[in-house]
């Protein structure tokens, strides 16, 4: 045990050198980014801003710090309908992205595990799946505006349909490959079809669809970003988008660490329930 | 005449068709008249009218009942409160005496003071003229979503909410910011915005189904006038002449707006065909200036505060405002679905009055800085206030190290001019926009709301422009909006 600690303390500390190797030279490169401050008529300079007079573009990391200390201490203030806090932004996000990919689990695993089941179905159904899965979800967009009329569900439909296709081939692939032995053995007992499904079939295709679960969830946040930035209105990719407004760097960046934690949250989250049904054959 | 004359004159015709109530029209009854030889009443009536001399009526007694239509002979149409007011009372008098005959021998046997008397102690005339002319009645809803895109163009949109100009006229609006025009016109053909900034011609794309499924779409004010200004990158300070242009590539905030159009114009009143000369590219503002900085753009005509952002960054220098290309040229829209006019007409009364009023606000020199202030914040424009200041008061550095002071470069005027509608639909079928014959006017009628304009305007009080079609002179070609396919085919380079 003592040796396995032993490796983890020297992970992290190598990714802390990491992080002050990182932000040190992100330092560097601004300073050497800023030129001198120009010589310049104050009244002229009272007009213009920081990066006019010489400031490099990039904030430091100091400052982005502060920026993402600042939302974090005040995270749910609403200063209106186009300025809440990053609290509330994620939180909306957050909800989108769990609906649509509910409503993406709830009907791509029921349909994977009938297509898995029947290998006629599983040939007749592949070319349109194939022939969906790799559309860009952003193209569902102006489709979903279309005709659904309604942003919300449109950013919600646009996540289901990205995040339905992992978890679909995901579980098909899954319980068709169920080792036939396993099923033999079933048939051999008599058990009831739908005895099998839910006592082999399923615990042994688990772990494969929660791998497809987790595919999913890394799309839908992926997705979810750039479809708020699009429609607008709440989230974080409407937040990104208010901070680009501004030209805000150091909003942006801040925004880039909270979309990066919330990711990895959600696959932390799949990752440990894979775990619950892995099972060693 | 109608509507402005007083209806106690036992000498007016207040109503169209036959004054007796015998014949079908007028032109049938003067006809009888002069076929029976007689001519009595045509013949009285011209020699009355000729005879008229302008006659005090004495209706000193009505001064308490507060009748608008009593106090003076002749109304104008600036007050439009007065007028409403005669056209009720007038309105009642039908309903009393069926024809003009009967109330003018009615007037002339009583007199006008008695007669008003008379009528007022059977009829509540001021309880009517008071439910006309407040005829706004209740709110149908007072929630209210407004779509707006973050720039200077929409400040009276967006500065009515901190300011409290949707309050004032009992609205409780939520002004949304919304991140391009396409999706601001989704957002509102979908119904999610009851009325949008948009630019001035989308309404006219919306209806005319170009760009969109064509649906009857509304312009009841334009919100701003200049405002606009052609960026150059910093690395063109020697190419301040269109004719060096070539290869350049150019970004416009959308399709369907006066930068694509204004742009075009200039460069082509230079020698150079907009789609093979230079590249125009549709790039939403925000995105302007970081596509300035990394080179993808040569330049920019776009809504400001991206042009004064260009300069406090940095990274371009202005070098033409659109005011000096057209004087006074239209840019962004208060828009509206014909749907919500329509099915909520009070709930519109008072959401137009209320950007009237800050448009007229915003129009003041002294307000800019103030409302600067108010539009800076996250919410809003999410810019510095310095940027917005500058753009607003016209006070401002352009990047060539020089600070300029042009009062003008933005205004604020709502009057939808038709003929404004007319010259979009010109350059819109210039460039291919549109194709086929083109009903200008009618379209304009159709879509810019300046007669509505008009009337509502001078109840609030403001002035507003008799003509709704003007004559521009645009760098030197002067566009007269009764002749606009001459215009169209006047231009060397078009499609």
């Amino acid at each position: 045990m003592s040796a396995e600690w032993k490796d983890r303390l020297t992970a992290g500390a190598a990714s802390l050198v990491f992080l002050a190797v990182f932000l040190f030279g992100w330092n560097a490169f601004v300073t050497a980014q800023s030129g001198p401050a120009a010589d310049m008529d104050p009244e002229l300079a009272a007009l213009l801003g920081p990066q006019a007079k010489g400031e490099s573009a990039l904030p430091r990391p100091s400052d982005v710090g502060a920026e993402i200390w600042g939302h974090i201490t005040n995270p749910f203030y609403d200063a209106g309908p186009n300025d809440k806090g990053i609290g509330i932004q994620l939180a909306y996000s957050i909800a989108r992205v769990l609906t649509g990919f509910g409503l993406a689990a709830l009907i791509a695993i029921p349909l994977g595990f009938l297509i898995g089941m029947s290998r006629l179905a599983q040939r007749a159904l592949d070319p349109y799946i194939q022939l969906l899965r790799p559309v860009s979800p952003l193209a569902w967009m102006p489709l979903a505006l279309y005709t659904i009329k309604d942003s919300e569900i449109s950013s919600i439909f646009v996540i289901f349909i990205c995040s339905i296709w992992p978890m679909l081939i995901n579980t098909t692939f899954g319980v068709a490959t169920v080792r036939r032995d396993w099923l033999n053995v079933a048939r051999t007992l008599e058990v009831k079809p739908l005895r099998t499904a839910f006592r082999v079939i399923l615990p042994a295709a688990a772990p494969t669809i929660l791998t497809g679960m987790r595919i999913s969830i890394g799309i839908a946040w992926l997705v979810i970003v750039a479809a708020e930035m699009l429609v607008g209105g709440t989230g974080i990719g409407y937040f990104v988008w208010n901070e680009w407004n501004n030209l805000s760097i150091t909003g942006v960046i801040s925004a880039i660490f909270f979309i990066g934690v919330v990711g990895m949250v959600l696959d932390l989250i799949l990752g440990q329930a894979a775990r619950l049904v892995a099972y060693a054959e | 005449m109608g509507a402005l004359s007083n209806v106690y004159d036992p000498n007016e015709i207040l109503w169209k068709g036959c004054p007796c109530g015998l014949h079908a029209t007028m032109y049938e009854h003067q006809a009888a008249l002069s076929g029976s030889g007689g001519g009595r009443f045509y013949a009285a009536e011209t020699t009355e009218r000729a005879a008229r001399k302008p006659e005090a009526p004495a209706f000193d007694a009505l001064s308490d009942l507060e009748q608008p239509a009593a106090k003076t002979d002749k109304l104008d149409w600036g007050d439009q409160e007065k007028v409403l007011a005669n056209l009720a009372t007038s309105a009642i008098m039908k309903g009393l005496f069926q024809t003009d005959i009967n109330r003018r021998n009615f007037l002339r046997a009583v007199g006008g003071t008695t007669a008003a008397a008379a009528i007022a102690s059977i009829l509540p005339i001021e309880k009517a003229i008071a439910n006309i002319v407040e005829a706004t009645g209740p709110l149908e809803k007072t929630d209210l979503n407004v779509g707006f895109v973050p720039i200077t163009c929409a400040t009276p949109i967006i500065m009515a909410a901190p300011m409290g100009f949707y309050e004032k006229y009992g609205l409780n609006v939520s002004v949304i910011k919304t991140a391009g025009w396409a999706v601001s016109r989704d957002k509102s053909l979908s119904g999610e915005y009851d009325a949008a900034h948009m630019l001035t011609p989308m309404p006219l794309a919306i209806t005319a189904g170009a760009g969109s499924a064509a649906t009857p779409w509304t312009m009841p004010a334009v919100e701003n006038i200049n405002g606009q200004a052609i960026t150059l990158a910093t690395k063109h300070l020697d190419k301040q002449d269109p004719a060096k242009w070539k290869g350049f590539t150019f970004g416009v905030p959308f399709e369907y707006s006066m930068h694509n159009f204004l742009l075009r114009y200039y460069v082509a009143e230079a020698g150079l065909d907009p789609d093979q000369d230079i590249q125009i590219r549709v790039v939403p503002p925000p995105e302007m200036v970081a596509n300035l900085s990394a080179g993808n753009l040569d330049g920019y005509l776009s809504p400001d505060p991206f042009n004064q952002r260009a300069v406090y960054d940095g990274v371009g220098f202005i070098y033409k405002l659109t005011k000096e290309i057209w004087p006074g040229h239209p840019c962004c829209a208060f828009a509206a679905s014909q749907k919500f006019i329509d099915e909520t007409p009070n709930t519109f009364l008072a959401l137009f009055k209320s950007i009237l009023d800050a448009t007229a606000f915003s129009s003041a020199a002294e307000n800019r800085s103030e409302i600067s202030a108010a539009i800076s914040p996250k919410n809003y424009l999410n810019q510095p206030t310095t940027v917005v200041e500058q753009v607003l008061t016209g006070r401002f550095a352009d990047g060539l190290g020089n600070v300029r002071n042009d009062p003008d470069r933005i205004d604020f005027d709502p009057f939808p001019y038709h003929s404004f509608a007319v010259w979009i639909l010109t350059q819109m079928k210039r460039w291919g926009y549109i194709e086929g014959d083109v009903d200008y006017t009618g379209l304009a009628e159709q879509v810019y709301l300046a007669t509505d304009a008009q009337a509502v305007m001078a109840d609030m009080g403001l002035t507003a422009p008799s003509e709704t079609y003007a004559s521009y002179e645009i760098m030197g070609k002067t566009f007269d909006p009764m002749a606009p396919e001459a215009y169209v085919d006047s231009f060397a380079i078009k499609r």
